[in-house]
């Protein structure tokens, strides 16, 4: 029977949580990341070192922050996704095809090494102010 | 007299835009995701969260110890306002019974869309029982299919049995305009209801 049971036979349940290192939460304080909060990195807007990658850092130093295992190539990946503009969660889930519950435990880690920042969207609870809501009517209409 | 939100290190640091977001539920092909096609700017994206089944509601099987995930998708899309305003809508896949698990998907919504179809109302029930419970401003918008037959919006009303407050509207959620005008009526019901609500709820 066990010989069955090998890399992708064992099913797709654990596989994207193996790049996490099995974490379904982030050591990240606050970190509770909504689907539109939106990832900024740090070095977004200087320019890139030359020589350097798409993520800003120079490859010696993108190669030290993989040799020391804490980060995997992924996180580099969300880096360079929101060195152009930022994007939120959901946007970097989709363009990495990654679950969300993957992408914020990654994207927890890359605040904590201040590769990122994260945007808190409005809570509910102050949600209504109504210049922001006439804006975004205002906006609708001239689509 | 008027304070910046004060932002943490450095001063270059561009402003960061304020995202909103908008549901867009519904029963199965009832057009959700070609609501939010036809009005974003990009082609709708997917996104998914994988729910332990420990907790969702369905029978359990005794002796079976394996512990597995149901996959919840999302099709989402956006419109920038401006630089400084982003609203996302996310579509839930009808055919997933279970989306509404995902609750912190409407926690710190400004409103749904709740998409009807005439000749499968009932469709529509579940999402709407679980935005008034949660007290999220919905808009119920009928998507007029070419083969379904038309009916008042005030004869749905009654049929879905709606407090007089909430928008009733028809609509083609293949039409940009269309589109764009259902979620005008969120955004509006979501301003009346702010209006109302004491600033301490």
């Amino acid at each position: 029977m066990t010989d069955r049971w090998f890399d992708e036979a064992a099913g797709p349940v654990v596989r994207p949580y193996a790049m996490t290192r099995g974490r379904t939460r982030s050591g990240a304080k606050d970190a509770q990341l909504d689907l539109i909060a939106l990832v900024i990195a740090e070095k977004a807007g200087e320019p890139e070192p030359d020589g350097a990658t798409g993520s800003g850092l120079l490859p010696e130093e993108e190669d030290k922050l993989l040799a020391d295992h804490s980060l995997v190539p992924e996180h580099l990946d969300i880096v360079a996704l929101c060195r152009s503009a930022p994007l939120s969660v959901a946007e970097v889930a989709a363009e990495l095809d990654l679950p969300v519950g993957v992408v914020r435990v990654l994207i927890g880690d890359l605040v904590e090494a201040e590769l990122v920042r994260v945007t808190r969207p409005v809570p509910p609870a102050e949600l209504p102010d109504e210049s922001i809501l006439r804006e975004v009517i205002n906006g609708l209409r001239a689509l | 007299m008027v304070f910046g939100r004060s932002k943490r290190g450095g001063t270059t640091a561009p402003a960061e835009p304020v995202t909103l977001k908008i549901l867009v539920a519904g029963g199965f092909g009832v057009g959700k995701t070609t609501l939010v096609g036809s009005v974003s700017e990009i082609k709708p994206l997917r996104t998914e969260e994988l729910l332990t089944e420990a907790s969702l509601p369905v029978d359990s099987l005794k002796g079976v110890e394996a512990k597995s995930t149901t996959t919840v998708a999302m099709d989402f899309g956006r419109i920038t306002i401006n630089d400084g305003l982003v609203l996302y809508l996310f579509g839930t896949p009808g055919q997933d019974r279970f989306w509404f698990l995902w609750d912190e998907l409407a926690t710190g919504a400004l409103g749904a869309v709740v998409l009807a179809d005439t000749r499968r109302l009932e469709n529509s029930f579940a999402a709407i029982d679980y935005f008034e419970r949660r007290g999220i401003p919905f808009t119920v918008a009928v998507n007029c299919f070419d083969d379904a037959e038309r009916y008042p919006a005030e004869t749905i009303r009654e049929a879905l049995d709606l407090d007089g407050a909430i928008p009733v509207m028809l609509c083609d959620a293949r039409v940009r305009e269309s589109a764009r005008d259902v979620l005008i009526s969120v955004v509006e019901h979501a301003m009346r209801n702010a209006a109302r609500a004491p600033a301490d709820m």
